[in-house]
């Protein structure tokens, strides 16, 4: 059932309509069987691994808590004993309580390792037993062993990624003591798998959103029409932008031999169009269908395309996964025990300037390197994370120069200096994504260079263009459709679009707004003969 | 508290840490820097501050760190 289909429509219309009729302790079993039926029609096999998941870190954190309560019991006990001078003596003073804490705290780190691991081990042998085989293959070829192993068939459960990193981040949090485990294994199983979210995120904390998800919103007219509003905007984004100029670069990068120079520019300038509006279009459906059921969502974009460097880029997209992998990798990498050693070491060694950098960009080669691979297991992915990873630690290092170049010139802060860095982040980003298009890294750095050696910039203006499966008026409605996009975003970058139209707008006009939006998507939507509408980008992460 | 306020000035010298309170909301600090920090305060104070105190309420006010440097000194 694709967000894009009938199907998805109807379902979502009976699904907030009965929300709203059902009386409130009706309403999260509701969402829960409601988001169960999802999933059931996209592939009954998959209910296995959502309820797997949700089993064991269900059971983890309840553990976790359980020790925690059972832990902090007995600590105040033992302070009472010794009070009262009945506590026995290899049990009395603060080191012997400090010594049980540090105990109970281990036997908890235990679990959550345990649940955790089986979790991700999960993700690791659906997601990633086929790309070791292939990587076993590559090296058996290469010590010239005529031996292979076959690949298997494991089809990868949608929504995997999202699901799993909401589920550890969830065990996680209960052993930092952020919140309490949640007893009612269905509200939790809610949580884990609540719909909007299974297909391409956002990446939710239960700090966040279990609260939201469980009380009974009654209902509101004014937060059902925000949610509608959202939910056409990102169809217009999907239906309109993202999946007409899908036709023309999977045209240039099918057939890469015939489309090299300019067609290279064109790609990666009309795949970050594409991922754009993709992935920001599924995730306004996703906030969207919340809000219209009264369930506030975090934000997982932040008009990246408007970021001055690459840093900041990657606080402005994606933010949900961002912040976990900053959460759950980052931070418990670099402030570890080895790490902290590492950096005495050198710091010692190597000198405070260089040594204080080492443990911090270890950390962060660990990150991207694991970003890389969890959007997808293939080397071009890889590539791609540790490109940004390059990236970033070459214009740290810069920054001492960037700061003198900015009190030389007094660039620093004006309009133009903004525009180019803006436009600097559009390019490296757009170019980094290039892995994402061609079929492996050796092809992607050749055809990269051609833009450099081939010079066919008049393909511009020779028709040529009409003849990557769109037409003349493709061209004009995504002329249009970039425009209002970028105009969209510079407005909302005083606040939000919807808060402003809703001030300035009467309720009659802001309708009429929305009403030719959806006309626009359904007379301008990119279905044609024989079109399949296309899934998400990031559902196959 | 003056030890932390001058391992602070070495990272950022600009900034006034006695009034400062949103020293990560305000991205003045980022995760370098608070990688930095985390590796000196362990030297300085021999504490551990771990994964899971890092937060940005720990961290958005010179005044925050030195509570949980405390807390960590006399967790009990």
């Amino acid at each position: 059932m694709l967000f894009t289909s009938y199907q998805f429509i109807g379902f979502v219309i009976l699904l907030v309509a009965l929300y709203y009729v059902l009386p409130k302790k009706a309403k999260w079993p509701l969402l829960l069987l409601g988001s169960y039926v999802f999933y059931f029609f996209a592939g009954w096999k998959f209910l296995f691994y959502i309820a797997g998941v949700t089993v064991i870190t269900y059971v983890a954190a309840l553990l976790i808590s359980r020790n925690k309560n059972r832990a902090d019991a007995r600590f105040a006990e033992l302070k009472a004993l010794e009070k009262s001078g009945e506590g026995a003596p290899e049990e009395c003073g603060k080191e012997a309580r400090k010594r049980y804490k540090e105990s109970q705290k281990k036997k908890r780190r235990r679990i959550m390792g345990v649940g955790i691991t089986i979790a991700l081990l999960i993700l690791a042998v659906v997601k990633y037993t086929n790309f070791t085989i292939h990587n076993i293959n590559g090296l058996l070829s290469a010590f010239g062993s005529s031996q292979r192993i076959g690949f298997l068939t494991i089809a990868l459960p949608m929504g995997i990624s999202f699901y799993t990193f909401q589920a550890v981040s969830y065990v996680i949090d209960v052993y930092r003591e952020r919140h309490e485990a949640q007893k009612n294994f269905f509200k939790y199983a809610l949580f884990v798998g609540f719909f909007p979210q299974l297909v391409q995120g956002p990446i939710s904390r239960y700090g966040d959103l279990a609260k939201e998800l469980f009380t009974p919103h009654p209902f509101n007219g004014r937060v059902l029409e925000r949610g509608l509003e959202r939910v056409i905007w990102g169809y217009f984004k999907k239906v309109v932008i993202a999946d007409r100029i899908l036709t023309a670069v999977n045209t240039m990068i099918d057939t890469p031999e015939n489309y090299k120079g300019v067609y290279v520019f064109l790609v990666m300038m009309f795949y970050a169009l594409e991922l754009y509006a993709d992935f920001t279009g599924g995730i306004d459906i996703t906030i969207g269908i919340a809000e219209m059921l009264g369930i506030p969502m975090k934000e997982n974009f932040e008009r990246p395309f408007f970021s001055k460097n690459i840093a900041e880029y990657w606080r402005r997209w994606h933010i949900t996964m961002g912040t976990w992998f900053t959460d759950y990798i980052f931070y418990p990498i670099s402030v570890s025990g080895p790490m902290l050693k590492l950096g005495k070491w050198s710091r010692k060694h190597l000198g405070e300037k260089v040594g204080k950098r080492i443990p911090v960009y270890l950390a962060s080669f660990i990150v991207w390197f694991t970003t890389g691979i969890w959007h997808g297991a293939s080397w071009n992915f890889i590539v791609w994370g540790l490109g940004n990873f390059v990236v970033i630690m070459i214009s740290q290092e810069l920054e001492p120069l960037y700061r003198r170049f900015h009190k030389r010139f007094h660039t620093d802060g004006s309009t133009t200096y903004k525009t180019f860095q803006v436009g600097r982040t559009v390019l490296l980003m757009s170019a980094l994504r290039l892995f994402d298009c061609y079929r492996d890294v050796p092809l992607t750095f050749k055809m990269f260079g051609t833009m450099f050696t081939t010079w066919n910039w008049k393909s511009f203006g020779n028709g040529t263009l009409l003849e990557l499966g769109l037409v003349r008026s493709d061209y004009v409605i995504l002329g249009l459709g970039t425009i209002l996009l970028i105009v969209v975003s510079m407005i909302g970058r005083s606040g939000s679009v919807r808060d402003k139209m809703e001030k300035k707008i009467p309720f009659a006009g802001r309708w009429a707004i929305f009403y030719v939006l959806t006309l626009v998507i359904i007379v301008f939507g990119a279905y044609g003969l024989g079109y399949d509408a296309a899934q998400f980008i990031y559902n196959q992460f | 508290m003056d030890e932390l306020i001058a391992i602070l000035q070495e990272i950022h010298p600009d900034v006034d840490y006695e009034t400062a309170t949103n020293l990560v909301d305000g991205k003045i600090l980022d995760s370098f820097d608070i990688i930095s920090l985390v590796g000196e305060i362990a030297d300085k104070f021999d504490v551990v501050i771990s994964a899971e105190h890092m937060i940005p309420e720990n961290f958005n006010s010179a005044q925050a760190l030195w509570n949980l440097i405390l807390t960590l000194e006399d967790d009990d």
